[in-house]
C-alpha cells in the first residue's frame, strides 16, 4: 500500500526532464552565470582591497543602499559578491522552484491531464514525489554549479560552496512549500498566488530584520537565513540544520493533504462569486478592463516600489560612485556632466522603462491568449466589432502604460525630493523625465499589435524586439557603435529629461511611428481569419 | 427567402482542403441538422457563415447579408454556440451569460432566469471550477436566452447528461414554435432525428446526401434483435431484410425503413417474446451510404 502510492515515480520523472529540460537548463545556469559575472564585474571596479573596503563602509553607511540586501558581512570579494547576488538569487531560485512544483502539480491537475496519468499504474503520490524530487535535484546542481563556478574564478573553496548551498537551501524551503499550497486551491493560479505572497513576506522579514530592532525577524525567513551563513566571512554552517525542521515538516505536510482530497479539489473550497454580472460589464471594454485589472495593479505597485527604492538611494548611491572613478565615468558617460544622482536616476530610469516594455508587450498579447484559448470565438460572434474588440486592448495597454510609468515618476520623484529636500521641485522633473519614454514603448507595442495583427504566427519576434533595444542600450554604453545602429532602438531618441535634454520633436515622431503600427495591425486584423 | 445560403463554398487550411464545394439551404422557420463525424469540416463550415473564417470561393449569405462584411448587424440576429466552449477562469458562469448576451445586443431576464433554473446551473460559480458540461450550460444559457430570429449551435449537447439534453430538446422544440430558425451541428444521429426537420451530411469536406429524414430513409435501416417462442424460418426471402442471424430462439438482422412494416407482420406468427430495435449510427448511415452508391455505380 505505502509503495504503491508511489508506483511510476520514475516513469514521471523522466517525463519532467523530457517536457522541461531546455527550461530547467537554463534555469540551473542562470545563477551561476550571474555569480560569475557579479564577481568579475566586483573585479574589475573594486581591483584592490582598499576600494573594497571603501565600497563596503559606504554601503553601511547608506541604509536605504544595504535594507534590500542585507549587510556586507566581510569587505572582500566573496563578501562582496554574497551581499550582491544573495538577495535577488534567493528571490529567483525560490519562485522558480515554487512555479516548477506547481506547474507539474496543481496546473496539470487542473488541466486534467493528471486524471489521465492517475488512471493508469501511477500511485497516487507520484506525481506530487516526481516534482519535488526533480525541484530537489535542480537545486542540488545549482549550489553544486555556483560553487565550482566562483571556485574556478579562483574565491575561497569554502565560501563559495556555502553560498552554492545556501541558495539551494531556499530552493528546497520554497519547492516544500509550493507543494503545500499545490494541494490547497483548484486553480494553479491562486497556488502560485499564495506561494508568491508567501515569498514576499519572506523577504520582507528580512529586509525588516535588516533595517530595524527587531533583528531577529531575519531568523524567521528562510531569505534571512540564507544571509546568516555569512559565506566569505567565516561560514556558519550550523545554519543550513536550521533548514531541515522546515523542509521536513512542509512535504509531509504536502503528501499529507494530497491522499486527504479528491483528485481536482483543493483543500480550500473557492468561494462563489456574483450570480449576475455588474451593469457595467457590458463592452469588450469592460471585458478586457476586468480580465487586466489585476495585473495592471500588481505592475503599478511593483513600479511603485522600484520608484521609491531607486529614488530613495539616488543621493547616497551618487556619494558611493565618486569613490569607484570607474564607475563615476560610466555615469558621466550616461548622463554628461550633470550632478550624478541625476545621472544615475536616468540610468536607472532607462533600465526601468526596458522593464515596462515587458508590461506592454504583455498586454498585447493577451489578446492572442483569448484566441488561441478559443475565448473570442463567442465574442466576436456577437455584435461586437473586431476594430472594437482590438481597440479595447491596445487602448488598455498604452494607457496601463502610462500608469505604470507614472506610479514609477512619481514615487521616484517623492523619493528622491525627500532624499534632496525638495520634492517641489524633483518630483515633476522625475515624473516628466520618466513619461518621456511612454512614446518610445508604444513602439514596441505597436510591433506587438502589428505582428498580432498580421502575423500572429510570429508575435514572438516582439520580444526580440524588445531583446534588440536592451543589446543597443547595453552595448551602446560600453563599445563605440556606430550611431546609426544606436538609431534603431526607439529607446535612443528618448530625451534625457533629468540631464537638461528637453525636446518634444523625438516624442512626437515616436508617437506617430507607434500610431502606424498599431493601424497596420488594427487593419490586418480585420483582414484575417480568427484562430 | 432562405435563411442561410451556401453556394460552392471551398476552403482550404494551407494545402489541406477542408470545404469543398458545399452547398447549404436553410429555410425560415427550419431546424436543419448538420451531421457528420468529427474533423469532417461542421465547424469550419459554421465559423464561414459567422465571419470568422474567410472562404477561398463560393457564395455565403446569412440572413440575407454577408457574414464577412456585415458581421456586426449580422451578429445581432444570431446566436452562435461554439463548439469547443474556453471560458474565462476568473468570471462566474452568471457574470459570462450576461456579458455575452449583453454584448449581442441585450436579453430577457426573467428568460435567462429561468434558463439557469432549467438547465440547474449553479451561476455563482468560477468557470475554472465547471466541468465541460456546465461551460457548455454556459455559453447556451447565454445564446438560447437571446431574442434572435437564427441559432447556430455547434454540438450544443457535447458534455451534457440525458436530463439536461432532453431540457434542451424542449428548448429547440420552443424555437420551432416561436418560428425561429436552427442550424444545428451534431455527430449524433439519434439528436438530430428527434429535432430536425431536414438534414446535410458531411463527410471530408463534401455534402454526400440533403433531404428530409423521409427522404433519407433510405439509409436508415434498423437494427432489431427478436426473441420469439418458435425459431423463425423464411425471413431472408422477404425484401428489405439484410444480415440475418437465426440461432434457435434468437433471431436479429436489420431491415430498411419501408419494409418494417411487412416484417413485423410475418414476425407475430413465430409467438414475439421480446424485441429490440436499435437506430443506425453515423458509421452505418455512411457505410449504407457508400454501398448505395457502389450499388449504381456497378448497377
Amino acid at each position: 500500500m505505502k509503495t504503491k502510492a508511489y508506483a511510476g515515480t520514475g516513469a514521471l520523472i523522466r517525463l519532467i526532464l523530457r517536457r522541461d529540460w531546455l527550461l530547467l537548463l537554463m534555469c540551473v545556469v542562470l545563477p551561476a552565470l550571474i555569480a560569475v559575472v557579479t564577481a568579475a564585474g566586483f573585479n574589475q571596479l573594486f581591483p584592490t582591497a582598499a576600494s573594497l573596503q571603501a565600497f563596503a563602509s559606504g554601503v553601511a553607511s547608506s541604509p536605504a543602499e544595504s535594507a534590500p540586501l542585507g549587510p556586507i558581512y566581510a569587505p572582500t570579494l566573496g563578501g562582496i559578491t554574497a551581499w550582491r547576488w544573495s538577495g535577488f538569487n534567493a528571490l529567483l531560485v525560490g519562485l522558480g522552484s515554487m512555479l516548477f512544483v506547481i506547474r507539474h502539480t496543481r496546473t496539470e491537475e487542473e488541466a486534467g491531464r493528471l486524471e489521465l496519468l492517475d488512471s493508469s499504474v501511477v500511485g497516487r503520490q507520484a506525481v506530487l514525489s516526481a516534482s519535488l524530487v526533480v525541484t530537489l535535484g535542480a537545486n542540488v546542481v545549482i549550489a553544486a554549479l555556483v560553487a565550482g563556478g566562483l571556485i574556478a574564478y579562483g574565491l575561497p573553496v569554502a565560501g563559495s560552496v556555502a553560498l552554492g548551498l545556501s541558495v539551494a537551501a531556499v530552493g528546497w524551503t520554497f519547492a516544500a512549500i509550493a507543494g503545500v499550497t499545490a494541494q490547497l486551491t483548484e486553480s494553479a493560479g491562486a497556488a502560485k498566488g499564495i506561494a508568491a505572497a508567501i515569498l514576499a513576506l519572506c523577504y520582507l522579514l528580512f529586509v525588516v530584520g535588516g533595517i530595524s530592532a527587531y533583528n531577529g525577524l531575519a531568523w524567521l525567513s528562510p531569505i534571512g537565513l540564507m544571509r546568516l551563513i555569512q559565506p566569505f566571512a567565516g561560514e556558519r554552517w550550523w545554519i543550513f540544520a536550521l533548514f531541515i525542521g522546515p523542509v521536513i515538516v512542509f512535504t509531509v505536510a504536502a503528501f499529507a493533504l494530497s491522499t486527504r482530497r479528491d483528485m481536482g479539489a483543493g483543500v480550500l473550497r473557492p468561494r462563489p462569486g456574483p450570480a449576475s454580472a455588474s451593469p457595467s460589464l457590458r463592452s469588450p471594454l469592460a471585458l478586457a478592463w476586468r480580465l487586466h485589472r489585476s495585473t495592471l495593479l500588481a505592475w503599478a505597485a511593483g513600479f511603485v516600489l522600484y520608484g521609491a527604492v531607486l529614488g530613495g538611494v539616488a543621493k547616497t548611491a551618487a556619494n558611493q560612485f565618486t569613490a569607484s572613478p570607474q564607475l563615476a565615468q560610466l555615469l558621466a558617460k550616461l548622463g554628461g556632466s550633470a550632478g550624478l544622482s541625476d545621472s544615475f536616476l536616468t540610468f536607472a530610469m532607462s533600465i526601468i522603462c526596458e522593464i515596462a516594455v515587458i508590461y506592454a508587450i504583455m498586454a498585447i498579447l493577451q489578446m492572442q491568449a483569448e484566441e488561441t484559448k478559443a475565448r473570442l470565438d463567442p465574442v466576436l460572434a456577437t455584435s461586437v466589432s473586431r476594430l472594437r474588440w482590438t481597440t479595447s486592448y491596445v487602448l488598455l495597454a498604452a494607457l496601463g502604460t502610462a500608469v505604470v510609468l507614472a506610479a514609477f515618476g512619481m514615487s521616484a520623484g517623492l523619493a528622491y525630493g525627500l532624499s534632496t529636500g525638495n520634492v517641489g521641485y524633483e518630483l515633476p522633473r522625475v515624473l516628466a523625465a520618466t513619461l518621456a519614454y511612454l512614446p518610445a514603448i508604444w513602439v514596441l507595442a505597436g510591433i506587438a499589435v502589428a505582428l498580432y495583427g498580421l502575423i500572429p504566427r510570429f508575435t514572438f519576434l516582439s520580444w526580440g524586439a524588445l531583446l534588440g533595444v536592451i543589446l543597443i542600450e547595453l552595448f551602446g554604453t560600453i563599445l563605440k557603435v556606430n550611431q546609426s545602429i544606436l538609431n534603431i532602438s526607439p529607446f535612443t531618441h528618448v530625451p534625457q529629461v533629468l540631464v537638461g535634454e528637453v525636446s518634444f520633436m523625438p516624442l512626437i515622431w515616436l508617437s506617430v511611428v507607434a500610431f502606424i503600427l498599431i493601424v497596420t495591425g488594427l487593419i490586418g486584423f480585420q483582414r484575417r481569419s480568427i484562430g | 427567402m432562405p435563411v442561410i445560403e451556401v453556394e460552392n463554398l471551398t476552403k482550404y487550411y494551407g494545402k489541406t482542403r477542408a470545404l469543398d464545394d458545399v452547398d447549404l439551404t436553410v429555410e425560415d422557420g427550419e431546424i436543419f441538422g448538420f451531421i457528420g463525424p468529427n474533423g469532417a469540416g461542421k465547424t469550419t463550415t459554421l465559423r464561414i457563415l459567422l465571419g470568422l473564417l474567410r472562404k477561398n470561393a463560393g457564395e455565403v449569405s446569412v440572413l440575407g447579408a454577408d457574414p464577412w462584411r456585415d458581421a456586426v448587424a449580422l451578429h445581432r440576429r444570431l446566436a452562435y454556440v461554439p463548439g469547443d466552449v474556453n471560458l474565462w477562469p476568473h468570471l462566474t458562469g452568471g457574470e459570462v451569460i450576461d456579458l455575452l448576451a449583453r454584448l449581442r445586443g441585450g436579453f430577457d431576464q426573467s428568460r435567462r432566469d429561468e434558463l439557469v433554473k432549467r438547465f440547474e446551473l449553479d451561476p455563482t460559480r468560477r468557470c475554472s471550477t465547471y466541468s465541460k458540461g456546465n461551460r457548455q450550460k454556459v455559453v447556451l444559457i447565454a445564446a438560447l436566452a437571446s431574442d434572435v430570429e437564427l441559432f447556430i449551435l455547434d454540438e450544443p449537447t457535447s458534455g451534457l447528461d440525458p436530463l439536461m439534453e432532453a431540457v434542451f430538446r424542449e428548448c429547440v422544440a420552443e424555437f420551432k414554435r416561436a418560428g425561429k430558425t436552427v442550424l444545428l451541428s451534431s455527430h449524433i444521429l439519434s439528436e438530430v432525428q428527434a429535432l430536425c426537420d431536414r438534414i446535410s451530411i458531411i463527410k471530408e469536406g463534401r455534402i454526400v446526401e440533403t433531404g428530409t429524414l423521409t427522404e433519407l430513409r433510405h439509409l436508415t435501416r434498423t437494427s432489431v434483435s427478436v426473441e420469439t417462442g418458435r425459431p423463425v424460418t423464411g425471413l431472408s426471402t422477404l425484401p428489405g431484410v439484410y444480415n440475418l442471424t437465426v440461432d434457435r430462439a434468437h433471431t436479429r438482422f436489420s431491415v430498411d425503413a419501408d419494409a418494417i412494416n411487412s416484417v413485423m407482420q410475418y414476425l407475430t406468427q413465430f409467438d414475439i417474446r421480446a424485441l429490440t430495435s436499435t437506430l443506425p449510427t453515423l458509421e452505418d448511415l455512411f457505410l449504407r451510404h457508400y454501398e448505395l452508391q457502389a450499388g449504381a455505380a456497378t448497377g
